[in-house]
């Protein structure tokens, strides 16, 4: 029997500071016992526990991909105690990881389908993971259209900015990055929230086109009403949802909604089952 | 069905005994109330009480359970590495468990004993104990096991049970860890096949003593959303005081918090039994709480208990019948009028228009 709260230890191996205000950083780790990582096998969409000895444990969307190999990537945004520590701890630094953890999105249902990836904010790293392993050259056949729209407040505020850059000058893959507004004269994508882009440019709804939608509450509320209008079914709407989490496994029954526990029937839902579930999140 | 009968001096000979090959616990007198406890040497088990203040829960599943210890010495080599503590489990026997918390343990095995992940903890002490049960021959007021998928004679979660015939005691053992502690207590008189008739009367009356009952038979087919939006939640929310006492006292509440403990360089991670009556319990780190008004963590409480429980297993309720939490309860919240609200409820008919305040 293994003891399934065990974190694995992990060495920090880099830290990026993502956004201008410092909020968000990105977290690269690599496991102390290569083995750990086998074991650590995931798909895009699952998430990991952050573990620090003596401040506690995060749940934490992974934002590397399966695709990469030799360390596994998180971006945190300083907003607790675990997340405040975290944000000042330094590259060689130790500590833990639990996981993966809950349902990656549903890959098998998405082969042979048009997608297109909704995200807002800083809920873009199980979506950067996602692209990552649609673009790998091993899987993109598996997949007709990509979009993508991603949205953040201003330019300094997007993650992964050269990754996004690189994106956008590809031709399998439509890019839509955009901002709620700036005043920088050299800015070359768009300009406008992410409900009002997502109108313009993402594709009709139909049985072979899956929307993944991962933001702030307020994008997720306007979205829902245009990818209605495009004619998006709620068994094609994909989310990831976030509640307070201790063990991550579904025993410490604290992230339920309704029967259903986030961390482990979720964090990956249809907006067809979030619509008979109480909305406790 | 064949018992074994004990009289009281091979009763206190074989408690005496089998603490050689297990740790024994059994309710024993403190204050005003029992607690199970570890008997010490030439203690017995008391079973002049109807039933304990607390279930035996905290044997299995500690209040506070150390998980892990680590050390924050930077010059350590296992510095920040978490360390598992020693988790070996010597075999236990509780006896005296009365049959509605026996029943808890096979419905709270669900929760920590899962296909996908097993909890270590709770299964190494589980499977270390044999669950010596003792009958009812009567109930209290507030007893409704009946109803809640035993009875005072019921047998699921135990591997012996035991009745009390006044000075006499009959052993009924119901699994192979039965058989090993009845052994290891030298109990060996089987008893004449004419009591069986004597036991089922006992039985019966016991039953027949249960005066209070709740009906869970529609649960199942009711929707979740109609009855989370039910209209009562408020009204029966209105004079919780959120304390809390219902979770801690429930033998089936099982939710737990982890928290880490640094004492100087060296520190141990515990988990501690939590409650959904407390607004921290969901307090996300952004400020958002889902459940930040007190009727919603009321609501949490019993629809967990007898809809999301009876949905997710198809076993019943995530109920025993044990009204600890109807007697402990400051405020009178009675689970059984809740439960034969939700059961009888009809959206349909309902009026929804409740009073906001």
């Amino acid at each position: 029997m293994q003891n399934p709260y065990l974190p694995y230890p992990v060495r920090i191996d880099e830290i990026i500071t993502e956004t201008e205000d410092k909020s968000l950083k990105t977290f690269k780790f690599v496991f102390l016992n290569p083995e750990d990582e086998e074991k650590f096998a995931y798909e895009s969409g699952q998430f990991g526990e952050l573990s620090i000895p003596g401040l506690g444990e995060i749940p934490i969307g992974i934002a590397s991909s399966p695709m990469e190999k030799g360390f596994i990537k998180f971006t945190v945004f300083k907003t607790g105690k675990v997340t405040s520590y975290l944000h000042a701890m330094k590259e060689g630094d130790i500590m833990g990881v639990r996981g993966p953890l809950g349902n990656p999105f549903p890959w098998k249902t998405l082969e042979g389908k048009n997608i297109v990836i909704i995200g807002g904010g800083f809920a873009f790293t199980t979506l950067r993971s996602s692209i990552y392993s649609i673009l790998d050259p091993a899987n993109r056949s598996k997949f007709k259209d990509i979009h993508v729209v991603y949205g953040a407040r201003s330019p300094g505020m997007l993650l992964y900015k050269d990754e996004l850059q690189a994106w956008a000058d590809r031709d399998d893959i439509n890019m839509n990055i955009t901002v709620d507004g700036t005043d920088d004269p050299d800015w070359k994508y768009l300009t406008g929230f992410v409900p009002t882009i997502t109108e313009q440019k993402a594709p009709p709804g139909n049985d072979d086109t899956y929307a993944i939608v991962c933001g702030p509450p307020i994008m997720i509320k306007f979205t829902q009403p245009v990818l209605d209008n495009l004619g998006y079914s709620h068994d094609n709407i994909i989310m990831s949802l976030e509640n307070r989490m201790k063990c991550g496994i579904g025993i410490c029954g604290r992230c339920n909604i309704g029967k259903d526990l986030v961390c482990k029937d979720g964090p990956v839902f249809t907006l067809s089952q979030l619509n008979e579930m109480p909305k406790e999140y | 069905m064949t018992l074994i009968k004990i009289d009281q001096q091979s009763w206190a000979a074989g408690i005496d005994k089998v603490k050689a090959d297990y740790r024994v616990f059994g309710p024993v007198k403190e204050k005003n109330d029992h607690e199970f406890k570890l008997l010490e040497q030439d203690q017995m088990p008391d079973f002049n009480c109807q039933n304990t203040r607390l279930s035996p829960k905290s044997i299995i599943y500690p209040q506070s359970q150390v998980m892990f210890t680590y050390n924050l010495d930077e010059n350590a080599e296992d510095c920040r590495i978490m360390k598992e503590v020693e988790n070996v489990t010597s075999p236990m026997a509780i006896i005296g468990v009365r049959p509605c918390d026996a029943l808890s343990f096979p419905i709270v095995r669900r929760n920590f004993d899962t296909p996908e992940y097993q909890d270590t903890y709770w299964i190494k002490a589980y499977e270390a104990t044999t669950f010596i049960g003792l009958a009812c021959n009567s109930a209290c007021g507030t007893c409704f096991c009946t109803s809640a998928g035993t009875g005072p004679f019921g047998e699921e979660g135990l591997d012996v049970l035991i009745i009390a015939d006044g000075d006499d005691l009959y052993a009924k053992s119901i699994t192979e860890k039965g058989n090993a502690f009845i052994q290891a207590a030298g109990w060996s008189v089987k008893a004449d096949t004419s009591l069986d008739i004597k036991v089922d009367k006992m039985k019966t009356a016991a039953e027949s003593s249960i005066c209070s009952s709740v009906s869970t038979d529609q649960l199942k087919d009711k929707t979740t959303l109609e009855l989370y939006d039910a209209p009562f939640w408020e009204q029966e929310a209105f004079s919780c005081i959120n304390c809390g006492t219902c979770t801690y006292v429930c033998p089936t509440c099982w939710c737990f918090d982890v928290q880490d403990e640094t004492h100087g360089k060296s520190g141990i991670r515990m988990r501690n039994w939590d409650s959904c009556m407390y607004p921290l319990f969901t307090y996300h780190a952004s400020g958002h709480n889902p459940r930040d008004v007190k009727y919603q963590r009321v609501r949490q409480r019993f629809m967990h208990k007898l809809k999301y429980y009876v949905d997710k297993y198809d076993k019943g309720i995530q109920c025993v019948g044990c009204g600890r939490c109807i007697r402990l309860c400051p405020v009178n919240i009675d689970i059984r009028k809740i439960c034969n609200k939700m059961n009888s409820f009809d959206a349909a008919t309902s009026v929804c228009d409740t009073p906001s305040s």
